[in-house]
């Protein structure tokens, strides 16, 4: 258990087809010892049946899956050396909540002392001591989900499978559950792989991210590789609440613009066609005399410790985030401002396209000249509203 | 005083609710039992005389009756050839149907079959595989160079076979409660235990037939009053012949009040069935329902 090799995955091209549709199409990632990483993507994307077939729920139909050293692909589940954790929990509802625990060391032949002993220490870690003796049914959600976090970890597999463990929590629960998880994992220095469809679990508790989208990979990286530079206008607007601003962008004179919107240009030539992204949280919004593309509130929603505003630009529509309360009725003309290095452009094909560089508003500063700096940093976005 | 009427109108409501099912039990179940069981304290007038009270007498015949206990020692045979082997065979069938197996709506549809024919067409049936020159089990063991047997003739014989019959019949009836049981264990359990290496033998004793319990207890109680209450199939096999070799209690019961014409007897032995019936059930329930879990 202490040799770390024990634990590195490595998925080489593997594939799973039924009949005609094909849910994983030849993926392949490694996974180095300790690492907690996040298997992301909405619904049909495939990352369960990702995690099943390294699991051995599911056999993959193509492809190979190492653990440790040893090929595994063909093994049955029980001999992969590993724990799972499942969205349903799956106790066993006529087992008290020390049998659910104990339940596979029985399987494995575990004396009955050393079960007992590793019982109370697991139920510590997960402070389940005063339930030992409880049916799940007269548990709370939590409990359960630390009963089944209990059973993966007494196992001491040092490869923990999560399969949307949080997702039948109320929020609050969910968030203290993220931090818990994210603790045990660093505390016993386990593997884990943990699918989810919430980009703030993604965010919050992985050391490195896999985006899925139609059995593939778009994108693996660290949280904030993602976050801030999306790979496609897919990852752009699954990560970040709320999602990226996707506008399309079209060409004029020399320039691209916001479709719709001829008098600022926001991008170099080559870029028409494909898409500006913006994260709502790096527009700033200044008076309709200041610089920036000329913009009209649609609406905004107040939340709390920041105000969403609904803006149009030319035929497209974007969200900008500012903090505090704002009071802009609906129909205010304004202008909005970002930084060139929050700007994101993307190709037709939804790809991102490093070789070209945003525009910091040519426009705006030959129209107001001597005023300069339009594209200003926009991390002081707050303070300069109407 | 308002809220004492309103509580009233509410009491009357939730009694006339009632009434249609009360009235309905009370006319078909309540009553003909206490008038059996007022029936057994008589002895039959004779040509019109009113019929004579006589106490516990009854009970005293039942007791001295070599024929009585025959036929219920017969029944409990049965019911021991039957429960057991038919609800083993049961499970056996849903585990297999339930499994991922070609053509399986096919087989389900199969082992039902047996269920949907009445018990005395199905009994008509086993009279050609019985019958003792031209039945198929015999031409089968004749051409096998085996002498037939007399499978409904032969005191020593005809019970087992007319057990045999009954299990045929009802394992396919039980079948349907297991599989509708099995279907609702969700398949994450087996995952779950797959991925600690647990062998199928040992899920099966450790989680599915635990969780298995209620349609156990539900099958085991419907077995128990079929044993004693479906017995069609004699009046077309044996007539609980050769020589009481394969009559059971209610047959007994129905030749006593209207072969005999003995109804204050038939009364009684229905008393006797009724009790034995109550107090197996109740410990059946006090017994295995504190073991069983309920979803």
């Amino acid at each position: 258990m202490t040799n770390n090799n024990h634990q590195r995955i490595r998925l080489e091209a593997v594939s799973k087809r039924w009949d005609d549709t094909t849910a994983v199409d030849a993926i392949s990632f490694d996974v180095t010892p300790g690492q907690f990483v996040i298997l992301l993507g909405p619904s049909g994307c495939g990352k369960s049946t990702t995690l099943r077939m390294i699991a051995g729920l599911e056999e993959a139909s193509a492809g190979r899956i190492e653990i440790g050293e040893r090929d595994v692909t063909r093994l049955p589940p029980g001999d992969r050396g590993l724990s799972m954790v499942f969205q349903s929990y799956a106790l066993f509802p006529h087992l008290s909540v020390a049998d659910n625990i104990v339940f596979g060391l029985r399987s494995r032949k575990v004396p009955k002392a050393e079960r007992r002993e590793r019982l109370a220490r697991v139920a510590q870690l997960v402070d389940l001591e005063a339930y030992l003796e409880r049916k799940p049914a007269q548990l709370s959600g939590g409990q359960r989900q630390r009963v089944a976090l209990a059973r993966s970890i007494i196992s001491e597999h040092p490869i923990c499978l999560m399969d949307e463990p949080l997702s039948n929590l109320d929020a609050r629960l969910r968030g203290e559950m993220r931090r818990e998880i994210k603790a045990l994992q660093a505390r016993l220095g386990m593997t884990v792989i943990y699918v989810t469809h919430d980009q703030v679990e993604a965010m919050s508790m992985g050391d490195r991210v896999i985006l899925m989208q139609d059995g593939r990979i778009v994108q693996d990286g660290a949280p904030d590789e993602l976050y801030s530079r999306p790979a496609s206008a897919f990852a752009a607007s699954f990560i970040g609440s709320p999602a990226m601003n996707l506008v399309k962008l079209a060409a004029s004179d020399a320039a691209a613009v916001i479709d719709g919107e001829t008098e600022v240009a926001v991008a170099p030539a080559a870029a028409a066609g494909g898409q500006l992204g913006i994260r709502p949280e790096d527009i700033e919004v200044q008076p309709i005399d200041g610089s920036g593309v000329p913009a009209e509130v649609i609406d905004e929603e107040y939340l709390g410790a920041d105000t969403i505003l609904q803006l149009g630009v030319g035929s497209q529509r974007l969200r900008a985030r500012l903090p505090g309360k704002h009071s802009l009725s609906s129909g205010t003309r304004c202008r909005l401002a970002w930084a060139p290095e929050a700007a994101h452009l993307f190709g037709a094909d939804g790809l991102r396209r490093d070789d070209l560089t945003p525009v910091a508003f040519s426009a705006t500063v030959a129209r107001t000249a001597g005023k300069g700096g339009a594209g200003a940093p926009s991390s002081t976005a707050g303070s300069t509203h109407p | 005083m308002a809220a004492m009427t309103s509580y009233r109108r509410m009491q009357l409501y939730g009694a006339l609710l009632l009434l249609p099912a009360a009235v309905l039990l009370a006319t078909f179940a309540y009553l003909p039992t206490i008038a059996t069981l007022i029936n057994s304290l008589f002895l039959p007038g004779f040509r019109g005389e009113p019929a004579e009270f006589v106490g516990l007498e009854n009970y005293q015949l039942l007791i001295e009756d070599t024929t009585f206990w025959r036929v219920a020692r017969n029944n409990l045979i049965y019911a021991l050839g039957t429960i057991p082997t038919s609800i083993a065979i049961a499970l056996g069938m849903a585990l297999f149907v339930n499994a991922r197996l070609p053509g399986r709506g096919f087989v389900r549809m199969a082992y039902f079959t047996p269920t949907i024919l009445p018990m005395i067409a199905a009994a008509n049936i086993w009279m050609f595989f019985y019958a003792p020159q031209i039945g198929l089990f015999n031409k089968l063991l004749g051409a096998l160079g085996l002498s037939g047997v007399n499978w409904l003739g032969d005191p020593s014989v005809a019970l087992t076979s007319v057990i045999v019959m009954t299990v045929w019949k009802e394992a396919g009836f039980f079948m349907i409660f297991y599989l509708a049981a099995l279907q609702s264990i969700p398949p994450e359990l087996k995952e779950a235990s797959d991925l600690e290496g647990t062998s199928r033998w040992s899920f099966f004793w450790r989680v599915t037939f635990p969780l298995l319990m209620p349609t156990t207890l539900f099958v085991l109680i419907n077995a128990l009053i079929n044993a004693v209450r479906v017995v069609d199939h004699l009046f077309i096999l044996t007539k609980g012949g050769p020589n009481n070799a394969t009559n059971l209690l209610l047959y007994y019961v129905y030749e006593n009040a209207f072969s005999f014409f003995d109804r204050t007897y038939a009364a009684t032995i229905t008393v006797v069935i009724l009790l034995v019936l109550a107090v197996v059930a109740t410990v059946k329930f006090a017994i295995l329902d504190r073991r069983t879990h309920y979803q």
